[in-house]
């Protein structure tokens, strides 16, 4: 199986590159035997906001992380904005997911945002006024202005990814990949960070989000991808987000209430 | 104490002390908060094939060749416990565990098998090192700091130990924010293009060239205690990454100052004739610096959301 994702990975690198803000070409990660993302191609459209989508252990935030270079991929081709990842990187911001860092780090909310400038500040360039000021806008730009001075581990969850993504916001990117940021926080947070990424589309960035509640996919994404290992579906919601596709990637496992649920929402 | 007692024999080991504490402290900042921190154990165990090995290349003991077989061994296993950890998809904690044990009964077997008998390597030179008997003979007083002639007698474990501290400062300043920042997010640090892989690998590097240069002088006791307590301590004290630092390097010098003075007169002032162990009375001390953070620290609870598993 993994031989033949990595004869397709070669097959498909000869492949036009297009220009869009990311995609991916026969991308196949495993962490072990059986692979996490098989052979998945995805092209984003710029100026969306487009919904990753699948079951518990899928590869949606694998796909995402591979496409960052976070982990290695076995085969595959990421292109940003029709250039390689390595020559694109300024003009990407990644809000990882909130759980993969320990929030006892000692260090202040400000200095987490602040971590955004590190491509503009290098090992030693020095921090000015400036950067300060970005940094402080950003967390205002997500409600957590009165916060900057405050130690990480006294945040809660929700004020902890709203702090994450005000340090994406730094970055001052014009391709946002988000893991799961509506993953357990307050509804109050859910919305700030849904009003934020709906400016950024406003603003003409592209915004790609790992999502998990089928709910609210409609209110909040115009694009879908569906995966399930492999890819499913992709394509606007009106088109890719149907029944059809979301038994296929999600199979026995959508639970009774939530296709009642999704009935609803579909019509 | 008059300064032509304390200069040729207490300053010189004091100073030994103290440098070989800062200098394993200030990387134990980053391995602790990394989960890395008995990673200063595994690097004395592992370091004694490579000195055996040394010894069987050069066949005397002489202190540089034994500190690069020691750094050699040191930087073979920091890269046997990264591969086993990526090839075998473990926990650092369960490779290091293999690989220290497996290097350490190496270097057990080589000294057994081997024309070693006649040498003088004993288990408690190495744990307890020789900090008592780096004294500075060519000394007759402070006006010999000014001596160029009393200065060149000054004990090698000295400088050795001297530019491994420099050293130490120079990668972290240098470093300073990507290891912060792949410190505490290493995904996102990725993103921004830092080779974390690398950056890690380094630190290790750095960590064991420390623990090397210490253990020669201080013996492994000190090695240990000086990697995890200071920096553990500190960490209670403050709520940056800068402070912890400064409170760790306070914290490394408090223990050296005070364990010296401690083994030295300590029993004395008790009614007891002999000193006890400089290395072990310091690493006592960090221990007890490190209980009284635990207990009194201003920084020893949070109050956010709870840390997810």
């Amino acid at each position: 199986m993994i031989e033949l994702a990595v004869r397709e990975g070669i097959r498909l690198s000869d492949e036009s590159i297009t220009d869009s803000p990311l995609a991916v070409r026969g991308l196949t990660v495993s962490y072990g035997q059986k692979p996490a993302v098989f052979s998945v191609d995805m092209t984003v459209q710029p100026g969306a906001m487009t919904a990753i989508i699948g079951p518990n252990g899928a590869g949606k935030s694998t796909l995402l992380k591979a496409a960052l270079g976070i982990v290695k991929p076995l085969s595959g081709q990421v292109t940003v904005f029709g250039r390689p990842l390595e020559e694109q990187r300024a003009r990407i911001a990644y809000v990882p997911q909130r759980a993969s860092v320990d929030w006892d780090f000692p260090t202040r909310v400000i200095d987490v945002v602040l971590m955004g400038l590190y491509r503009e500040l290098g090992l030693l360039g020095r921090l000015s006024a400036r950067h300060k000021a970005r940094a402080l806008d950003s967390l205002a730009r997500v409600g957590m202005h009165d916060f900057a001075n405050r130690q990480i581990g006294q945040l809660s969850g929700g004020q902890q990814q709203r702090v994450f993504l005000a340090r994406a916001l730094a970055q001052e990117a014009d391709l946002y990949l988000l893991d799961e940021p509506f993953a357990g926080v307050d509804a109050a947070t859910e919305k700030a960070i849904i009003s934020v990424l709906k400016s950024l589309k406003k603003a003409g960035r592209t915004v790609v989000v790992v999502h998990h509640d089928l709910a609210t996919v409609t209110d909040y994404f115009d694009h879908v991808f569906l995966i399930n290992t492999r890819r499913v579906a992709e394509g606007p919601v009106a088109e890719a987000f149907t029944a059809d596709h979301l038994q296929a990637a999600y199979g026995g496992r959508l639970a009774t209430a939530q296709v009642d649920q999704l009935a609803r929402v579909l019509g | 104490m008059s300064g032509s007692e304390f200069v040729p024999l207490s300053l010189t080991p004091m100073l030994i002390g103290i440098l070989a504490a800062v200098a394993c402290a200030l990387p134990g900042n980053f391995l602790v908060l990394r989960r890395q921190a008995l990673i200063g154990d595994a690097i004395s165990h592992v370091v004694l094939p490579g000195i055996v090995v040394a010894f069987l290349l050069t066949g005397v003991i002489a202190a540089w060749p034994m500190m690069l077989g020691a750094a050699g061994a040191a930087v073979v296993a920091v890269i046997l416990i990264e591969a086993i950890r990526r090839l075998g998809r473990i926990e650092p904690g369960a490779a290091m565990g293999v690989v220290f044990t497996t290097m350490f009964a190496a270097g057990v077997l080589l000294l057994e098998q081997t024309d070693t008998s006649t040498v003088h390597l004993d288990v408690e030179h190495a744990l307890y090192g020789n900090l008592e008997s780096l004294i500075w003979l060519d000394a007759t007083g402070w006006a010999s700091l000014l001596d160029p002639v009393a200065l060149a007698g000054l004990p090698v474990e000295l400088s050795r130990i001297l530019v491994t501290l420099v050293a130490v400062v120079g990668f972290i300043w240098l470093f300073w924010r990507p290891l912060k920042l792949s410190t505490f997010d290493e995904g996102f640090a990725r993103t921004l293009g830092i080779r974390t892989n690398l950056l890690g690998l380094a630190l290790v590097i750095v960590a064991a060239v420390a623990a090397v240069a210490a253990f020669d002088a201080v013996g492994s006791i000190i090695v240990i205690a000086m990697f995890i307590c200071p920096p553990a301590a500190a960490r209670m004290m403050t709520n940056t990454l800068e402070g912890q630092v400064g409170w760790s390097v306070i914290f490394a010098i408090l223990s050296a100052v005070l364990g010296y003075v401690l083994a030295g007169y300590g029993p004395m002032w008790l009614g007891a004739r002999d000193a006890v162990s400089a290395a072990g009375m310091i690493a006592t001390i960090s221990g007890l610096i490190l209980a009284l953070a635990a207990r009194f620290g201003p920084c020893r609870t949070r109050s956010g959301a709870p840390v997810q598993v």
